[in-house]
């Protein structure tokens, strides 16, 4: 009885979903097929040969694989960096950063989109004008494709700290202050507590850090569907925003369920690869 | 000396601190204050972050020139709704931690590995369902698929594991009814979880806009950030009215946000993510 609604709108929006998306992804389904379901026909594995063949798709896979190759790293080190910081103290000051550093994670994606197109903007944004102070050339932070790519990944970098900040400071407060305090004795300074107690102890908020991270990145989405619609010429066209642009801009929904299988193997793969090197490490 | 050197230390992570959260806070700074610039005032160079004639006018304008109203009136329909949403993660939670049933274990993890998903998977296969159910264009639609969440049931099991079944007995002998115990005994000893998962809830349901997007055809049904999307297609060059709306959607959740972000780092703590 407490269990029966949950469980019964999972299975229909989760799960049997799942199961359509693998089916459709072997047919032609489109609008046509939508409206009638006899004129979907089954058409093998032709999606899955077809998107690897697929220009956009590969660049798409491209600028995912950017994305998370810059992205990954700056957010869990920033992250842990700003946890550490806002853990030193336990003042007014350090309580309200906490607050600040937070704020851009709970932001609306499209008012956040509003608002950092302003600050791009080539002409009347913020951060032309601050490159004027240092006699920097205006730049198209937006229709350059390299600096487009970079653009996004700048403006996902401060969206995503804080929920990750949070993470690791709900890890620090958990380990006991007996530790530092015993290699306080032992004659440890602070960079030796920071490298041999508190780094260590974080290696379970940083392999959740990672992980989750690392599968946000490459389903990184939001960003480029509000500021860039993967433009310019793709450049910051991801996997998720070109399934998203098949399945919903041109229809191909059966083409568009086989990129998302692509996608989800791809991230099935990182995870395991990830626990395979999480397990060599040694505990402490 | 080490004393000294603790000083100078410590001054030097606020220092650092600051100068972080105040990079971290520009595009704030840059949206409120140009959320009261008259349009005149956004093509000006050097840009200024404050405005030099202040004007309510843009906030005025979302509400009079657009229907900002409904789109507001949409987006706490979905808020209430989701808050159903939690209670129904609430009693799955429940019924996880408490009960037993054939399968119980193996619907659990069926119900984690859904976690794992990516949104695109399902977002094409639910559209379908709901098509089908003859749902798209209603408020139904856009709620239904996001009613319950894998995470939220699992915290609340984690959290009701730890609750004596002792308890649950006593109470039972007192005669009290099964939905008597969960309102009167469960919900409150979880409080804490109800705290995170709701505020969670809550910045969820208001940010809502992807969903909206795709089951909304009829500008009735838009939630706020699909009005502010349309508003930054077709009014791409009204920035202060774009500001403004944006300053809209992010204050009041910044607000409920400062008042319960105790809860959420508690939340996290309790949660085991460490």
């Amino acid at each position: 009885m407490f269990i029966a609604p949950a469980v019964l709108l999972l299975t229909l929006f989760s799960i049997i979903p799942i199961i359509i998306a693998l089916v459709i992804s072997f047919t032609d389904m489109d609008l046509v097929g939508l409206a009638d379901y006899s004129n979907i026909r089954g058409v093998g594995f032709s999606n899955y040969i077809d998107i690897f063949k697929d220009p956009i798709f590969l660049k798409s896979m491209y600028n995912t694989l950017i994305y998370v190759v810059i992205g990954v790293p700056l957010v869990v080190m920033a992250s842990m960096g700003v946890a550490l910081l806002l853990n030193y103290g336990s003042g007014w000051l350090f309580k309200s950063f906490r607050v600040i550093y937070y704020m851009p994670s709970i932001t609306n994606i499209v008012a956040v989109a509003v608002v950092w197109g302003y600050l791009y903007n080539g002409c009347y944004g913020l951060f032309n004008y601050v490159l004027s102070w240092f006699g920097l050339p205006a730049q198209q932070w937006l229709q350059d494709p390299v600096l487009a790519k970079l653009s996004l990944i700048l403006l996902a970098f401060w969206k995503s700290i804080g929920l990750n900040m949070i993470i690791f400071l709900a890890a620090l407060q958990g380990i006991p202050r007996s530790y530092y305090e015993a290699a306080e004795i032992d004659g440890a300074t602070g960079w030796k507590k920071l490298r041999y107690i508190t780094v260590p102890l974080l290696g379970f908020a940083t392999f959740f850090v990672t992980i989750t991270t690392l599968i946000g990145w490459i389903q990184f989405f939001e960003e480029p569907l509000v500021m860039t619609k993967g433009g310019p010429l793709n450049a910051t066209m991801s996997m998720a925003l070109f399934i998203y642009n098949n399945g919903f801009q041109l229809s191909k929904f059966g083409y568009a369920a086989s990129g998302s299988f692509v996608l989800f193997i791809i991230i099935i793969i990182v995870t395991l690869i990830q626990f395979a090197v999480k397990k060599k490490e040694v505990e402490y | 000396m080490a004393l000294r050197m603790k000083k100078l230390e410590k001054g030097i992570m606020i220092a650092l601190l600051v100068i972080g959260g105040l990079l971290m806070m520009v595009p704030f700074i840059w949206m409120i204050g140009s959320s009261f610039k008259p349009e005149n005032e956004f093509t000006v160079i050097p840009p200024s972050l404050f405005p030099n004639h202040p004007t309510f006018n843009n906030y005025r304008d979302l509400f009079v020139k657009m229907d900002f109203l409904i789109y507001l009136k949409n987006t706490l329909i979905i808020v209430l709704c989701s808050f159903v949403g939690l209670f129904l993660n609430a009693m799955a939670g429940y019924a996880f931690a408490k009960f037993d049933f054939p399968g119980k274990n193996k619907f659990f993890y069926v119900i984690l590995a859904t976690m794992m998903i990516p949104g695109q998977v399902t977002m094409i296969p639910t559209y379908l369902i709901i098509n089908q159910m003859h749902l798209v264009n209603t408020m139904a639609g856009i709620v239904l698929p996001g009613l319950v969440g894998a995470f939220a049931i699992f915290l609340f099991r984690q959290f009701m594991t730890t609750i004596p079944m002792d308890l649950l007995e006593a109470a039972r002998l007192d005669g009290a009814g099964e939905l008597r115990i969960f309102f009167q005994l469960m919900v409150p000893i979880v409080k804490p979880v109800f705290a995170v998962q709701g505020i969670l809830t809550f910045i969820g349901a208001w940010n809502s806009f992807l969903w909206p997007l795709i089951i909304a055809n009829d500008e009735k049904l838009y939630t706020l950030s699909v009005g502010l999307s349309l508003l930054k297609g077709q009014y791409g060059t009204a920035f202060g009215l774009q500001m403004a709306g944006a300053a809209f959607m992010v204050v009041p959740i910044i607000i409920i946000f400062i008042f319960f972000q105790k809860h959420i780092i508690e939340g996290y703590t309790i949660s085991g993510i460490k």
